[in-house]
């Protein structure tokens, strides 16, 4: 689950890592009523106002723009608000922007970049820090790999203070703001480790004239297989980020992803879900999705399921392919027969079964009275759907 | 000879009493598994079945049974502390099924692990199965299976069955079969199992099947290349997956540009290793070896 950038800079002063002064506004009323305040408090006429999406790249969009007084931010807002906004990560179809966040304006000297995700190698999380702060991550890692440093901690130990020591060093600080950098880094490992993220970036991290250390921008994701330990999460949970049908499928139990093609895939098991996908498009077709039932499904499941593979317009034809493992053919074949005849399916029903109780299931089929086309294996499933979707 | 497991280990079900626990208990037992004690605290003195002692810790059943492998049905919640009870009680496999374990729990409980003999398999997969042996520890639909001589590695539990299924379709049967999980932090890798395959004398060639996210085909490449001298053929899930979505699986996601098909196709094919164009044709590309 991804949160907001202002969601994320309220868990980092929770956490008493320096953030600027800054308030959340869904209007343009409220820009101005909390840029007045960040104004009157900072004695500074300089705000920031920053588009709230979920993807990053916001500021070569045209979403954060720094301005000076009250006609400033009401112009900013009034033009960020609603706008559509187009970045590198949102894709062509950009993304409308319905939140802003207010800030006090910074007087920086130095741009720095900090960011911890789970190393799967190493088995540990991971410190990452450089001096090009402002890039992008990866374009770093690519371009110039020795500029970045890494740490990795145990999150019983939590990130050591001498390894924030070495970080803070090799990034050319001095003086106080070595301490100070050290002080941010270990929270946020405590931060990241506390509230069981998977992304925490400040990117970036900057050093202002005054000397301070401050998280300029917070990018944080959390691991939804430990949503169990933070149920007041939810209420950070912005609907209008998530893709619908995605969020439908994921609140039924299993796992969508939207795709362009035209043919419905209904699978069991991640990998062969995938592996589906792959086959569709190796013989010449398009996948319109990826749906993996799971492994717990029944007739019901897969019935919700065929409603969502159904509510994309474009599907022309739909495989249902199935290795029976814990989910039994016989189960199965009830659930795409009871679906087919409630909704009354109108496009060409291709199902391969195999696995526990498949004679059972393969009888259910074909004593249906449905019209349904059944293949001896995934090959040759694949290529039915492939061409009774050209024929439809 | 398999690997893992053989004939003599004795095995024993973490979370016997829940639903899937008991269901695939049940199932275990119908595939001949060794199967002599169950664990679920509070449960201690009942029997499974009228048959198998259950007990209140991991600890009692192996001083009891002489239990020394487990396979853990526990929910994601709990689950990382059963790995660890295990581990503390010095068993030697211990098979995690659970699905949705926090990755930080695994992170904690793989470096518990360090140090002790303890090998874990999964979480998040479908276990050990070793047909010649009749030993399954994990819910790999055994009837699929047939007893013989290629090892099958997996990140994912279906397209396991759709391994064993083509082998056993052109009358190759497997020496073990074992089930990674598609989790972004496991237990035994491919690297791991691969080293296990080589050095059984009965395993005469190996199928792995990837997926898209991490580095651990990329590993495996590597290790084959100088290691590895029995055939291996290989298939790679998610080549038509977009970067950034999470396909199903925690672990299969290709982010920032890392972890796609095509890098693990390429170093998998620079070490010799065949692979399998479509998931339709995993058995017969290691055929094409003998």
């Amino acid at each position: 689950m991804k949160i907001h950038e202002y969601q994320g800079k309220e868990l980092l002063r929770r956490y008493k890592i320096p953030v600027p002064q800054g308030e959340a506004a869904f209007d343009v009323e409220a820009a101005v009523k909390a840029a007045h305040g960040i104004m009157e408090a900072t004695s500074n006429e300089t705000i920031v106002v920053k588009a709230q999406i979920h993807a990053g790249g916001r500021g070569k969009g045209g979403g954060v723009k720094v301005v000076k007084g009250e006609a400033g931010v009401r112009e900013a807002a009034s033009k960020i608000l609603g706008m559509n906004l187009v970045t590198h990560q949102t894709g062509p179809e950009g993304k409308k922007v319905g939140r802003l966040l207010i800030e006090q304006g910074m007087d920086i000297v130095r741009e720095l970049y900090v960011g911890l995700v789970v190393d799967r190698d190493k088995r540990r999380v991971c410190l990452m820090a450089s001096t090009e702060g402002g890039m992008e991550i990866e374009v770093v890692a690519a371009r110039t790999p020795e500029k970045i440093l890494k740490a990795w901690f145990d999150p019983a130990t939590g990130l050591l203070p001498f390894q924030a020591r070495d970080i803070a060093f090799g990034l050319g600080l001095a003086d106080k703001q070595v301490n100070k950098a050290v002080a941010v880094m270990q929270s946020l490992a405590t931060m990241f480790v506390k509230e069981d993220a998977s992304l925490v970036e400040v990117n970036p991290l900057v050093v202002t004239k005054a000397g301070d250390v401050i998280a300029l921008d917070a990018k944080v994701s959390f691991d939804d297989n430990a949503a169990f330990r933070h149920k007041d999460r939810e209420e950070m949970r912005d609907a209008t980020e998530e893709n619908p049908v995605e969020a439908e499928a994921a609140a039924l139990g299993f796992s969508y992803v939207g795709m362009d093609g035209d043919i419905g895939c209904c699978v069991n098991g991640a990998g062969l879900a995938m592996a589906t996908m792959d086959i569709i498009k190796h013989v010449g077709g398009e996948p319109a999705n990826f749906l993996d039932v799971g492994g717990g499904a029944d007739a019901q499941t897969v019935k919700k399921a065929f409603k969502i593979i159904l509510s994309d317009p474009r599907v022309k034809a739909i495989f249902v392919n199935i290795f029976g493992g814990i989910l039994r053919c016989d189960v199965l074949a009830e659930g795409v027969v009871g679906a087919a005849r409630e909704m009354g399916i109108k496009v060409p029903l291709v199902v391969r079964l195999e696995g526990t109780n498949v004679d059972i299931g393969r009888k259910i089929l074909a004593e249906s009275g449905l019209k349904i086309h059944t293949a001896k294996d995934m090959g040759e499933g694949a290529r039915m759907a492939v061409e009774l979707a050209r024929g439809a | 000879m398999t690997i893992l497991v053989d004939k003599s280990t004795r095995v024993l079900v973490q979370g016997i009493t829940g639903g899937a626990g008991a269901f695939h208990t049940k199932q275990m037992m119908d595939a001949g598994t060794n199967l002599v004690a169950g664990v679920t605290p509070g449960k201690g003195g009942m029997k499974f079945e009228d048959r198998i002692p259950v007990f209140d810790t991991v600890a009692q059943a192996r001083e009891k049974t002489g239990a020394n492998a487990s396979v853990i049905f526990v929910p994601a919640p709990f689950a990382a502390d059963s790995i660890m009870e295990a581990a503390a009680a010095d068993l030697d496999v211990v098979v995690c099924i659970t699905e949705g374990i926090p990755t930080l729990d695994m992170i904690r409980a793989r470096a518990f692990l360090a140090g002790k003999r303890t090998r874990l398999v999964g979480p998040n997969c479908p276990g050990i199965i070793a047909p010649p042996v009749s030993q399954k520890l994990g819910i790999t639909p055994h009837r699929v299976t047939k007893p013989g001589d290629i090892g099958v590695i997996s990140r994912s539990g279906t397209l396991t069955y759709e391994a064993i299924g083509q082998l056993t379709a052109l009358g190759l049967g497997q020496s073990t079969c074992v089930g990674i999980g598609g989790d972004p932090v496991g237990g035994v890798d491919f690297v791991d199992l691969l080293g296990m395959f080589e050095r059984d004398p009965d395993t005469r060639g190996v199928i792995m099947i990837g997926e898209i996210g991490g580095a651990a085909e990329e590993a495996a490449a590597a290790f084959i290349k100088d290691n590895v001298k029995k055939p291996v053929a290989a298939f790679i899930a998610g080549r038509t997956a977009p970067p950034g979505k999470r396909m199903g699986h925690a672990g299969a996601i290709i982010s920032g540009g890392k972890g796609t098909a095509a890098e693990k196709v390429a170093a998998l094919e620079a070490a010799g290793v065949k692979i399998s164009p479509t998931p339709a044709e995993i058995g017969r590309s290691l055929a094409s070896l003998l």
